[in-house]
């Protein structure tokens, strides 16, 4: 969820960066090579930008039709086990982990004690004793280090527990994800697990062509229907293999994966969301659980539910541009007259589903209507732009029928 | 066009040369050697991937078949409007690709005399036919003397092989 550090390094490099000095290679870089992936370093990590026989504009679009493949190995995958392991992480996020049910999935963040996003994250309950999470590559270190903290203090007060964490390294565990509408048919053909059955924010192990422990998680980044898949990395490359011997199955790098969020709505932590950003501002509200609302008893409570109840100042919103280039992280907002600053854009993009340009940002809350007329500055020039509905696109997934 | 002409035959007498070199023939090797002087010396590249190509006291500008491959898909250009005085490595203009956008910057001094408008209308004819058809504005130069800080094709060639470019 970091494609801003992609862009600045363009910035930077005049044209464009290919620097991938420093970088750790996933379980899949020889593949990535083999079939023609430019690579860069993303987060620190070998990453696909796209490859070479599929521009990104085809690669998004062939994603929202038939099904793309990801490697997001980069993420940190974590596995949290033993009693009160519920209890320990509901410390560090927002979620209601204790009201889901097993095998239930959801998105969730970290916040700081002045209502701050620290990452984003998605969070699996396996059972009462057993979560699986997968956050951000580029909060790798902060995450593991407040973790560990909470772990530690954690253990003093609660004397019994026998909390075991682990981190998983990508040589260990890698993560792909298989994204778009034709996902679970292509998937469907070479797992045991019935996917009729696994609904969007659900997550199940499973046996994956002959490969056992697997984990599959029917959620992804793109608003489309999909899986992200967590597999042991010795036997990823197999499976990454037989997945593309179907004709509708595409390799897919991080330039369709930010487009395709963008579309979705979808933040990018450092860009979208951060420290400085609170989970009401980011229009997030949804991720405070009501249970704990009532109880208040999450990092930054204090701010994040005098929020809830007074509004606040600012408001991350949806921009559609009428026309022109498109907006980027920084450009300045203003008010339909133009005279005056009120917010700043954090993405942006062409949105190639919508064929328009699409941003998200941040405006004073007074101007976060939707249809409200307002103007993007871009290389000082002023176009118009209008406040939007997210997503740009509707999403797709495979919701569980009321 | 005449340069268009000009390059199939250079070619081939490179192609040629390989053989005649062999029968040691001088005089061919000589005229080699300034066909594609002919032809090269007319294209200059900057090291943010700009070529301009002179044409009397016009310079024909664009962007190199490494930078169109490298930005991707060009969703938008921002051309610099005629009658702007630009300095050399002025910024001028800007292309925009979905993954990110790219600043344009004058490889020469001079005053902009025409922009491509089918550019403006189409971006994506940069990454179709970035030495023709792709061209993105042509300037009037007040400097030859500043083409000397340019690299010609094959000094080009050499630059992207090396690391620098990056």
């Amino acid at each position: 969820m970091l494609l801003r550090r992609l862009i600045s390094s363009t910035r930077i490099c005049a044209k464009y960066s290919t620097e991938t000095k420093n970088a750790i290679a996933t379980a899949l870089y020889n593949l990535h090579v083999k079939e023609g992936g430019k690579m860069v370093n993303f987060a620190g990590y070998y990453l696909p930008v796209q490859y070479n026989d599929l521009s990104i504009t085809n690669s998004h679009l062939h994603t929202r039709k038939n099904a793309s493949l990801f490697d997001v190995s980069h993420m940190l995958q974590t596995e949290i086990t033993g009693n009160h392991c519920v209890e320990f992480f509901e410390e560090l996020c927002t979620a209601d982990i204790a009201g889901m049910h097993n095998g239930a999935a959801t998105l969730t963040v970290f916040t700081n004690d002045k209502g701050g996003i620290l990452d984003d994250l998605i969070v699996t309950k396996v059972n009462d004793s057993h979560l699986y999470v997968v956050s951000n590559a580029n909060r790798k270190e902060q995450d593991q280090k407040l973790i560990m903290n909470a772990f530690n203090k954690f253990k003093n007060l609660e004397m019994d527990s026998n909390i075991n964490i682990r981190f998983y390294d990508p040589s260990e565990r890698s993560l792909i994800a298989l994204q778009g509408p034709k996902s679970a048919q292509v998937l469907q053909g070479i797992t045991n697990v019935n996917l009729s059955e696994l609904y969007f924010m659900h997550s199940t192990l499973a046996n994956i062509s002959d490969v056992d422990g697997c984990r599959i998680t029917r959620c992804g980044y793109t608003g489309e229907d999909g899986f992200e898949i967590s597999i042991p990395s010795r036997k990823v490359t197999d499976i990454v293999e037989t997945l593309l011997k179907n004709d509708t199955v595409r390799l897919a790098g991080l330039g369709a994966r930010d487009s395709l969020r963008l579309e979705a709505g979808l933040c990018l932590y450092g860009n979208d969301i951060t420290e400085q950003t609170t989970p009401v501002e980011a229009t997030l509200t949804w991720l405070i659980a009501k249970r704990r609302r009532g109880l208040g008893n999450f990092l930054g409570a204090q701010t994040i539910l005098a929020q809830i109840k007074d509004g606040c100042q600012r408001k991350r919103v949806g921009l559609l541009l009428e026309s022109g280039p498109p907006a980027r992280h920084n450009a300045p907002i203003f008010n339909s007259e133009g005279n005056k600053q009120i917010g700043m854009v954090t993405s942006g993009c062409p949105g190639p589903s919508i064929g328009r340009n699409i941003a998200m940002g941040y405006v004073s809350t007074e101007f976060s209507k939707i249809g409200t007329n307002l103007k993007l500055k871009v290389r000082e020039k002023m176009y118009d732009t209008i406040v939007t509905k997210m997503p740009f696109v509707k999403a797709n997934y495979y919701n569980k029928p009321k | 066009m005449v340069i268009q002409r000009l390059i199939p035959r250079a070619a081939q007498l490179i192609n040629n040369s390989i053989t005649l070199k062999q029968t040691n023939s001088r005089n061919v090797i000589l005229r080699l050697i300034s066909t594609s002087q002919c032809h090269f010396a007319d294209r200059y590249f900057t090291r943010k991937h700009e070529w301009v190509q002179i044409d009397g006291k016009i310079g024909i500008v664009g962007i190199s078949d490494y930078a169109q491959s490298a930005l991707g898909d060009v969703v938008f250009a921002q051309l610099p409007d005629v009658d702007s005085v630009l300095n050399q490595k002025d910024e001028c203009g800007a292309l925009e690709s979905v993954k990110a956008a790219s600043e344009l910057y004058s490889p020469i001094s001079g005053r902009v005399v025409a922009k491509n408008a089918s550019v403006e209308e189409t971006p994506s004819l940069i990454n179709t036919s970035c030495y023709e058809k792709g061209w993105l504005f042509k300037i009037e130069l007040t400097n030859n003397k500043e083409l000397t800080e340019l690299m010609n094709e094959s000094q080009y060639k050499e630059f992207l092989k090396s690391d620098e470019h990056h």
